[in-house]
């Protein structure tokens, strides 16, 4: 199937899910949903860098986090532009401000996108170790550096108005579903870009360097620069997915949002689902993140999270192609004699 | 211009002791990662698990931390000897098998925390012992033994292990496995049961330093998270499986850091060490290439 | 005499303390058949590494073409025009067989020339490639699914698919049978046909006297002997180093 009919495919699935929810008429829904679709973006740019080209960013709390304070630091700008910003460039702005969501989005995953560049520079060269260590190392400054940030916060917070609702064209839906809509394009945005690369060149540059790195050098793939495209797509739709993020949540501090659970989560969904191809992290994040979702109200967070470790050590370690190899694997053996 | 003499050697004396402490944490990577190649992620959380072992018999005997966790080091080797022979079954092979592994020590981090928050919760705990109040004076430098104590046997303890590893038939069998695993099979030594318990090694360290850990500050479950890329900075600046290489690069750390904090303050110093680790891997390729 | 294709002068490489490679100076003529022997652990695969940027020698200087390689990342030696076989197979285990000649179809090839390929040549490209080594039947295979010599055959094919200048082939024909020995020297003498220059590593002396214009002996990290089969055969001490085991 070409990409475009993907898209447009996805995009229905999207609308049918959107319609059924707005029936439903469950907040609940809504809100729990969004945290899952978040999740979707996070695990499936997660496995462009992790799964594709097999090198682990335990980093995904910090662009998460960018997207996050992105949007802060741009709520605040636009809140008060004159107190930021020289007296010309504020009145010019102004029309333009606050930035609706999109527009922040977009800041979002630039930025992440351009850290993301600039880190996998700094340590793509090396063994894909360096590199995961790196970004966890990267995880805890980031979260240093926004301590010390009084404009969105420091350590005591930041809080954001979420509007009730929003006018889209002449229909007028509540904010929360509005960021469950956002969250939703995105989500097939994610996919039907991931899609795109696992069966283009680059798709089968980046599984030459998940599976011999030395040898796809010898045989001319230029493997460094195939790697700061993925960390560069990874980092910039993991930025995008947190920007509408302190929306949702109202009230954002650093403890939280560089919380493990991020990192973990996106690592453990697509490790779950199946790494090689777009359904796993899909696959992974829905049930991962349905589980969770349930989990929370019924037992408490931390023992959820538990779970979640647990999980991903017994999957990576007794199945590590995810669910979907356990499934290939079954189809293999009743399929050949 | 009048920079504080005094200001600037109590930094750097204060330096060299934190230095000495992190060469307790790192020693245990040196052996695991720069030896054996295996790059326990988790070994931050053993350290902190180790801490609150060391809170635990400290609270409930009035055990001293350091002989608590003298006391623990059986219970932490048998745990390295386990997870590493989990290790081996999984991930025998390399390539995409890296990523399983990291994937795994970064499930036994994160599992070992959220477990310690479950049991502790996420309030600070710290031990009693008669050297963590009172601090020695030589003049004007200030030596607080709460950091001296474990600098100290810190150091004590690098070099019972840079002897074993040197003079023991088990501590060269280590070395020469971290060499070369061919030739060792051809001695006729078991390499993956030498790999075993040089691991064992470096788990059971994280006992000890788990215990300075709580002597010099407070622990909370996420501490652990700060060390890692300390641990690993010290480690490749060090030349990965150099026990000495492995003490002078903390002792550099722990100055630099020492020098940030007095001067910048002390919310900065993860950042310290995160810009060394930047600059050990753009400056000291030797090994990290894999070339 | 034109000026050699590639020249290695003075290399060295050490792994810690262990000396691998001391002093190696190397010249290969363009359309040169080279013999590279030496018993095992002697350095041939790490000379190897070295000039294709593998590793990085310490000493010394790799000059391909009249171009100091030095430095220059292993893929983009490729591009010049410099491909290797590995002595042990590393084949890309999630493509298929035919796949994994794409990938330098793609990546070397593409380069040098400008060509973009289309599919359906990619996909003649690498059945043609396969045929020449028996393994068209293949092609849609997993390399999981093949043996030891076939994978050997896939290296040894893979390397050819870069459409290199200069082609190392490292021990590519350890386990094949003496017929299957004679077609690779064949293909092999048809590359050199071509005007590529050949380094062929091997164990099996009577394929390296028959294919060789040239020999050079390795031991123990240093290069004893360079010149015609029949005087490196003959020379003592490489029948007391190498052959006379």
């Amino acid at each position: 199937m070409r990409s475009w009919l993907f898209f447009f495919v996805a995009l229905a699935v999207g609308a049918l899910i959107f319609a059924i929810a707005l029936l439903i008429r469950s907040d609940y829904l809504f809100f729990a949903g969004y945290v899952v679709l978040q999740f979707v973006v996070l695990a499936t740019a997660w496995n462009i860098l992790g799964g594709y080209c097999g090198y682990v960013n335990f980093g995904s709390a910090a662009f998460f986090a960018i997207g996050v304070y992105t949007s802060v630091a741009l709520a605040k700008l636009g809140a008060n532009p004159g107190r930021y910003l020289p007296e010309f460039l504020a009145t010019g702005l102004k029309p333009l401000l606050p930035l609706p969501i999109l527009a922040m989005q977009f800041f979002a995953g630039l930025i992440a996108g351009l850290i993301g560049l600039g880190m996998g520079y700094l340590t793509l060269r090396l063994r894909g170790v360096f590199f995961a260590i790196a970004t966890l190392a990267m995880a805890v400054v980031l979260q240093t550096l926004i301590i010390n940030w009084d404009f969105v916060g420091g350590a005591r917070g930041a809080y954001i108005v979420r509007p009730a609702s929003i006018a889209l064209g002449p229909i007028s839906i509540g904010y929360i579903e509005y960021l469950f809509l956002i969250m939703l394009v995105l989500a097939v945005v994610a996919l039907t870009v991931a899609r795109l690369i696992e069966r283009s060149r680059l798709g089968y540059g980046f599984a030459t360097i998940r599976d011999d790195e030395l040898a796809a050098e010898a045989c001319g793939v230029p493997t460094l620069r195939l790697k700061l495209i993925a960390t560069t797509i990874s980092g910039a739709f993991m930025g995008m997915a947190g920007a509408p993020f302190p929306y949702y949540i109202g009230y954002v501090e650093p403890a939280a949002t560089f919380g493990l659970p991020y990192a973990v989560n996106s690592i453990a969904m697509p490790m779950i689902g199946g790494t090689t191809s777009w359904p796993g992290p899909l696959l992974g994040a829905v049930l991962l993140g349905s589980l969770q979702q349930i989990a929370t109200v019924t037992i408490s967070s931390a023992v959820n999270l538990l779970i979640v470790g647990v999980l991903l050590v017994g999957f990576v370690v007794i199945a590590p192609k995810g669910i979907l190899g356990l499934i290939e694997d079954w189809r293999h053996a009743r399929g050949k004699p | 211009m009048g920079l504080p003499i005094e200001l600037i050697i109590n930094a750097a004396v204060a330096g060299l002791l934190l230095g000495g402490f992190y060469a307790a944490v790192t020693i245990g990577i040196s052996i695991s990662f720069g030896m054996l190649d295996v790059v326990n992620i988790a070994h931050p959380a053993f350290i902190i698990l180790g801490s609150y072992l060391a809170y635990l018999l400290n609270l409930t005997f009035g055990l001293d931390p350091i002989l608590a966790a003298l006391v623990m080091l059986p219970a932490f080797y048998a745990l390295g000897q386990v997870v590493y022979q989990v290790y081996y079954l999984s991930f025998e092979r390399r390539g995409q098998d890296a990523l399983r592994g990291l994937a795994f020590f970064f499930g036994l981090l994160f599992i070992t925390e959220v477990m310690l928050i479950l049991l502790f919760g996420v309030d600070y705990r710290y031990v009693e012992a008669s050297y963590i109040g009172p601090t020695w004076r030589l003049g004007f430098v200030d030596l607080p033994l709460r950091m001296l104590v474990p600098c100290v046997v810190s150091l004590l303890l690098v070099a019972a292990l840079q002897l074993l590893l040197t003079r023991s038939f088990v501590g060269r069998a280590i070395m020469a496995v971290a060499q070369d695993p061919l030739a060792l099979q051809l001695m006729a030594a078991n390499p993956i049961r030498i790999k075993r318990m040089a691991f064992a090694l470096s788990v059971a360290t994280t006992s000890l330093a788990g215990a300075f850990l709580i002597i010099i500050q407070p622990v909370e479950p996420s501490v652990g998270r700060e060390y890692i890329g300390r641990v690993f900075a010290i480690c490749v600046l060090g030349g990965m499986g150099s026990l000495p290489g492995t003490v002078i690069a903390s002792m550099l750390l722990g100055v630099v850091e020492s020098f940030t904090a007095t001067f910048y303050g002390p919310s900065w110093a993860p950042a310290v060490a995160f810009g060394f680790l930047l600059l050990t891997l753009a400056v000291r390729p030797a090994g990290i290439l894999g070339r | 005499m034109s000026a050699p294709l590639l020249e290695i002068k003075s290399v060295g490489k050490r792994f810690g303390g262990f000396v691998a490679l001391e002093a190696i100076n190397l010249d290969v003529a363009r359309g040169e058949r080279l013999g590279l022997i030496g018993p095992n652990g002697s350095g041939k695969s790490t000379l190897v590494n070295c000039i294709c940027g593998t590793l990085n020698n310490e000493t010394g200087t790799v000059h391909f073409e009249g171009r100091a390689l030095d430095g220059l990342p292993a893929n983009q030696r490729t591009h010049l025009g410099l491909a290797r076989s590995f002595q042990l197979p590393r084949p890309f285990t999630s493509l298929s067989v035919a796949d994994n000649l794409r990938i330098p179809l793609i990546y070397a090839v593409r380069r040098r020339s400008q060509l973009i390929l289309s599919p359906q040549e990619l996909e003649r490209r690498s059945l043609e490639l396969l045929a020449m080594v028996g393994l068209e039947a293949k092609a849609r295979r997993s390399p999981r699914d093949l043996s030891q010599v076939e994978m050997r055959k896939l290296e040894l094919v893979r390397a050819m698919a870069a459409e290199p200048k200069l082609l190392i082939a490292d021990e590519v024909m350890a386990g094949l049978s003496h017929s299957e020995v004679e077609d690779i020297i064949q293909l092999l003498l048809q590359l050199n046909g071509q005007g590529i220059s050949i380094i062929l590593i091997e164990h099996i002396m009577r394929a390296v006297m028959s294919f060789s214009q040239r020999i050079a002996v390795l031991v123990s990290g240093r290069k004893i002997a360079d010149g015609k089969p029949d005087e490196v055969v003959n020379n003592p001490s490489v029948v007391s180093a190498y052959l006379g085991q």
